[in-house]
Parts: structure tokens; sequence; C-alpha cells
């Protein structure tokens, strides 16, 4: 580490006691990096056996890491807690301003414990911590308006994070997110509710520090290397560019795009839906997380008229991203951006995953088609292919949760379709809904044993899309390989903490490197032992909470709807599952 | 040599990725903000666009004329140059200024003031950033 550095500190906060403390822990930092590799060890401190996902004893710890605050695109903040939509590991990353925030407050991580009797939120400015009044914000219709209040009652505007929940957080809906910076979330797992849980209502933290190196010189040399590639780079140009959304259109040509709950692989209205559309109708603005030249968030403006009166109009800034499109969009068979962009306006106001909502909703459209739940379940609603308007209504009901069939599905489809069948087209893996990929089997064995069951653990769909481009057909071997040496070398850039669309720059050398100026003279030998390390921590929680891979659940609709690798079988899962626990017992 | 200042070219560009503040600070080899003197925020969230503020390197600069022991002076065409060592942290100018554009560093007790070099127009990626000559400069 360099000297001076405050990346070894670490905030304490008991939200029963309202206390709070800090700690100096070299040993972890030197050791673990930061970010997703201290976090799981803190995690597996305080986090007891048989934890209730809703109960003091789950606590929220989020980090950062040594390049955070120092090279670019190093911005994101990794959270660790107990999923309680998993029911172990929950793990989950966002930029915004949080990362720099909390490196430049001189915390390396945060640890939060206990809970509140009643609401309050969190504000830690650098030595400052503060336990604030939330009962005003309890219960506010909008996560957008919570942002709003606390940003004119705090101070630091411009070197601060806001993070907070919606109503679907304080509602302990399981996918429930915490949103930061109004456009960016800790998505996955269920962070929104564990903030709920604790009466947590929001969380912001300011500073401004600076750091010293032993060896300036190279600081701004390597610095400014990493600077000119992530400006120049065709493909970070594509993604300030058109964004995320730019994959609707090439992984709907090659059918890959999750539609109709899966039925099918493409969706007819896809070029209407794509990034280049809502681009040319409906882009307003492009923002970044904060350190971030890469500018990938797309925000569309939409313009919409009062109903009551005429020549009256509102503009909503709504941000859109690849994911949500599917999941609101293709998914839903949703055919115009309008639409999709109405239905993610409604997810941000409650402040829930958008992936796991979408595949929810599909869930219920089909369950409904085949009369396995009728109106009365569904309160009165009628859900249909592409009517956005129920499906808004059900976003509602969803949040406020008026029957057992809503509560159930506020706990995610795999816990429905335990109490209403229908789990051959139950859309999750490990209990976290689909990512919208189904390249191929890389994906879909990625999403089973990915240690936060997610797209981005091992990247399965983008091997996939690889082995296609090259006409390849994979064994189940070469998919396991592929997806555990890609986890192993991820758990590094999720410990630094880097944005995964700066992977593509941050080589092993420029790792390195980059380590090397921050006072980490380390390997890339070293640093892959490191990360089959953390990987190996992460499994160790993962099943110190019960989970296991021979419980793992494949949704027969995963097998029915051929991929652009040909149909996937079950037995060719099973496979790859055993040779990556294989792989990763002998890590 | 030639005197400049730092001009918003147009804020509407501005993505806030704070790179042009990571930059000043960079100047002296440091990473962070503490040493900043250049600030983005938002206008009221993310949603409205951003707020970029740099000192305009006024001719008759008002934090100049409320500092109670000269450690501001009036650079040629516009602007100051702080003169550390008569400084003794009273924060005036920081309030003087009403653009806001002079920062405090709590760690040297000392304001921080820009120094138009322009160090941070290079690493704004959008082009919101310009060093330019000043007016006295152009005739
Ligand atoms: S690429 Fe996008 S998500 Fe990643 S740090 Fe930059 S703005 Fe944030
Ligand atoms: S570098 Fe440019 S785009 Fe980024 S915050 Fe500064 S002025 Fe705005």
């Amino acid at each position: 580490m360099m000297e001076e550095d405050s990346l070894s500190r670490i905030l304490y906060v008991d939200l029963s006691r309202r206390r709070f403390w800090v700690k100096e822990r070299p040993e972890l930092f030197e050791k673990w990096l930061g970010g997703a590799g201290v976090a799981i060890q803190l995690l597996k401190e305080e986090c007891p056996k048989d934890a209730d996902p809703f109960g003091p004893e789950n606590p929220v710890i989020f980090a950062v890491g040594p390049l955070n605050g120092l090279f670019p695109i190093a911005s994101k903040t990794a959270a660790m807690f107990k999923s309680p939509l998993t029911g172990n590991l929950g793990e989950s990353y966002a930029g915004g301003r949080s990362s720099i925030a909390l490196r430049m407050a001189g915390y390396g991580a945060l640890v939060i414990k206990g809970s509140s009797e009643t609401p309050v939120y969190l504000a830690v400015h650098e030595e400052d911590v503060h336990f604030r009044e939330a009962s005003v914000l309890w219960g506010m219709r909008s996560s957008y308006t919570v942002g709003r209040v606390i940003r004119g009652r705090e101070p630091a505007a411009g070197v601060r994070t806001i993070m907070r929940i919606g109503r679907a957080g304080e509602k302990l809906v399981s996918y429930a997110c915490l949103v930061t910076e109004t456009y960016r979330h800790f998505g996955r797992l269920g962070l929104g509710a564990v903030f709920g849980s604790k009466k947590l209502k929001a969380l912001t933290i300011s500073g401004k520090r600076s750091f010293k190196f032993k060896k300036p010189r190279q600081y701004r040399e390597v610095y400014d290397k990493i600077f000119e590639q992530l400006v120049t780079s065709p493909a970070m140009k594509k993604y300030h560019e058109l964004g995320t959304a730019m994959n609707i259109g090439p992984l709907n040509e090659m059918k890959a795009l999750p539609t109709k709950n899966l039925s099918s692989a493409s969706f007819e209205k896809a070029e209407d839906i794509s990034g280049e559309s809502f681009a040319e109708k409906y882009l307003g603005r492009r923002v970044a997380c904060a350190h971030c030249p890469v500018s990938c968030v797309h925000i569309a403006a939409l313009r919409e008229p009062y109903e009551t009166e005429p020549y009256f109009y509102k503009t909503k800034m709504i941000s859109y991203d690849y994911e949500l499109i599917y999941a609101l969009g293709s998914m839903l068979e949703i055919p115009s951006p309008p639409e999709v962009l109405k239905l993610i306006d409604e997810v941000e106001t409650f402040g829930l995953d958008a992936m796991s909502t979408g595949v929810a909703l599909a869930w219920a459209t089909e369950m409904q088609e085949r009369g396995l739940i009728t109106e009365t379940e569904l309160s009165g609603l009628r859900l249909r292919w592409g009517d956005a308007e129920a499906y808004t209504k059900a976003i509602q009901m969803l949040v406020e949760q008026p029957n057992d069939f809503f509560r159930a599905l506020a706990r995610g489809v795999d816990y429905a379709s335990l109490k209403y069948g229908g789990s051959e087209y139950a859309l999750a893996f490990g209990g976290n809904e689909m990512p919208g990929y189904h390249t191929g089997p890389a994906a879909h064995v990625g999403y089973l044993v990915g240690a936060r069951h997610s797209h981005l653990d091992g990247s399965g769909y983008s091997i996939d899309q690889k082995w296609s481009a090259a006409g390849r057909q994979p064994t189940a071997e070469d998919v396991a390989a592929a997806l555990i040496s890609e986890e192993i070398w991820r758990q590094i850039l999720s410990s630094l903490v880097i944005c995964y669309f700066g992977r593509g720059v941050y080589t092993q050398e420029i790792v390195v490197e980059a380590l090397n100026v921050a006072g980490y003279p380390v390997s890339y030998q070293e640093l892959m032992k490191l990360g089959a390390e953390i990987l190996k921590a992460k499994y160790e929680f993962k099943f110190s909470q019960g989970f296991s891979f021979e419980g793992l659940k494949v949704p027969k609709r995963v097998l029915e709807t051929p991929t652009p690798l040909g149909f996937i079988s079950e037995d060719f899962i099973r496979e790859s599952v055993n040779l990556y626990r294989r792989k990763l017992e002998s890590l | 040599m030639v005197y400049r200042r730092l001009s918003v070219v147009d804020v509407d560009l501005c993505v806030g990725c704070q790179c042009c503040m990571f930059a000043c600070n960079r100047r002296f080899a440091e990473a962070g903000l503490s040493r900043s003197a250049i600030h983005v925020r938002s206008a009221g969230g993310f949603e409205r666009g951003f707020v970029v503020t740099v000192c305009r390197a006024c001719p008759d600069p008002p934090c100049m004329k409320v500092c109670p022991t000269n450690a501001l002076e009036l650079r040629k065409h516009g602007g100051v140059i702080l003169k550390p060592e008569k400084c003794i942290g009273c924060q005036n100018c920081v309030e003087a200024c009403t653009i806001g554009a002079i920062f405090w560093n709590k760690v040297e007790a000392k304001p921080v003031i820009c120094v138009y070099c322009g160090y941070c127009a290079d690493f704004c990626a959008f082009g919101v950033l310009k060093a330019e000559p000043l007016e006295g400069e152009k005739k």
C-alpha cells in the first residue's frame, strides 16, 4: 500500500446502538487488495451461519480498492450481504459517485450492522457520521424524491454519493435494489430489501482527499496510458455512443435475445427497441460515473402530455441499458421505446431490480395464459404480452403485495413457482432471475455456477459468442474451463474495483503496472492465485449458508428454445456444472 | 508568456465524469480531489446536467480585494496569484468569489486557486473546457 493511504480504514456503524467506530486493518487490504476480496472476508467475519437476511445480524458491507480514486474507470464499489433472494451470497456493484466518495472520505470499507427501530438515513462526511431522521422519507412513493430531499439537506454537492431505497426496499421485495445518483444501481440480489429491513432509507458519503506517491512520475505515466486508451479505443467509443443498448440488434440477429419468457430468442420488434432507435428518437443526455471518461450511461427524454390539460407536458429523464430493454422490453414483448421507458421509470420509482421484475412479470403472464393462475390471484389484472399498462399496474402490486400471490412473486420466480407451479418456465438460476442472454451453454452454466448467479461472474454470454463466431461447438470441459478462468480474473478486477467495461483496457500488464504504482508489488501469477482464493472464499460463504451444486435447478424452457449454438441438453449442463465444481475444489 | 484563462465552451457537453477535477489534482502528481481548483456537480440531480465551476480570471477580482494580508496578487490581464506564505487561512476569498471558484484545501488550510495551466482541458474527452488567451492578449 501507499504511505499514509487511508484505504485500510474501515468504518463500522451499528444501527441498533447508533454507534460508529473506525478500525485500521492494513493486513486485510494488503492480502486481499480491497473490493470483493476484502468484502468477502468481512462478510465471513460478520455474518453468522444461519443469519436471517432481514435480521439485524445480516451485515451490509461496502468496499473499494487500491485503484479507486487513483486511476480512471476504477469507478465501482463492491457491496456484500446475505441475499434475501438466493439465501446465500449477496454481491452487487455500482458506480455513480459511490466509490470515489467512499475512498475520498478516507475509508476502504464501510460495515453496517444491526438495524434501527425507526427510519434513519446515514450521513458520512469524512470523519463525521450522523444518524439522521428519515421517518418523513419513509413511504414516499418515488425514490427520485428521496434523492432530491437529501440533495437539499446534505453538504458536499459534487463529491458525494447518495444511495437510497424506494418503496420496494421498504416493503422487502427480495429483489429491491439500492439506487445511487439516480441512475446507477446496486441492482441484483436484494440489497435494497436488506436496507429496508434495517429501516435504513439512504446513505450519503462525501470526501475530498489526496494521495501521494513514492514515484510520482510513474503515476502520471501509467495514468496517461490508461486514459488515452479509454478515450481512443473503438470498444469504449461504442459504450459512449449507443451504450449497452447497442447489443439489442446483434443479439436479436443471432437469435439470443430472450423474448416472451424465452419462448423465443428473437423479437419481431427488436429493431424498434434497439439502441439505435432509442438514441435517435429519445436520447437526451449521457452521463458518467465519477472518474470515468467513457460515459456509458444513456438517459432518454420522454415527453408526455397531461391528459387533463391541453398543451401541458412533462419531460421525464429515464436511463436505459441493454438489460432493462431486455427485461422490460423483449421479455414482455413491449414493442416501442416510450412504453419500455415508462416501465423502466416505474421500476426506478419503486427501486426494483429491473431484470428480476421483468422475468417475474413474464412468468406471471405465461402462468395466466396457461390458466395456472387467474384474475383472482392477480387481483383482477389481466396480463397480456405487450400490454404495458397492465404491467405498470402489476409492478405496483409487486411492491404493495395485496395478496398471497404477489407476496410470493415479491420473493422471486423460484419461490413463486414452488407455490403455484410453472417451474419449467420460471427463469431463475440459483434463485436469481435470468439476465438477457440466451447465447449458448456457457451463458446458462455461468448463471448456475457463478458465485452471484449473474452473467457477469464468468461472462458465459461473451464466451458463447466467440465460439459461435468461430463456428466451434464447445465441450462441457471447454465451458467449465473458460468460465472458471474468467471468473478468477474478474475477482481481481472487482477487488480493485474496476468497471468491467474497462476490462479490455485493464489487461494483465496494465493491472500489474497500476498496482505497482499504488504500492502493491505483485505479479500476474500472484494475482491469479489471489483471484482463486477470493473465489474460494465466496464459495465457502455460499456453502456455509446452505448453497449446493446438487440443488441447482435448470428451468426446462432453456432447453426448449434453441441458442445460436443449438439446443442445449440438461446432461450437458449438469456435466459442465460438475466439471466446474471439480475445478473449484482443486483450486 | 501568453496569459490565459480557462473557459467552459459548452456546459451541455459535460457528462459529469470529473476527470478534469482529478487532472487538476494530478498537477502535483497526487491522486484525489483536495487540491483541485475546478469543480463539477449536478445541476440538481444528474437528469438536469452539470455545473462546471472554474475561475474566470476576473480583471478586477473580488477575492483579491478582501484578502487582509494581500496574499492574492493581481495577475497581468486578470486573475490572481496566491502567495501562500502570506495567507493566514481566513477564507475571506472563498466567500467573496461570486461564482464559488475558490476552493478550500482542508489539509493545508489554504485556498485552492486556478493557475490557468489548462491541464484539466487535456483530460476532458468531451471538449467542455478550453484554455484561451485573455482579452488583453488578444489585442
Ligand atoms: S463505463 Fe459506464 S458504468 Fe462503467 S464506470 Fe464508466 S460510466 Fe460508469
Ligand atoms: S472532464 Fe469535461 S465532461 Fe468530465 S466533468 Fe470535467 S468538464 Fe465535464
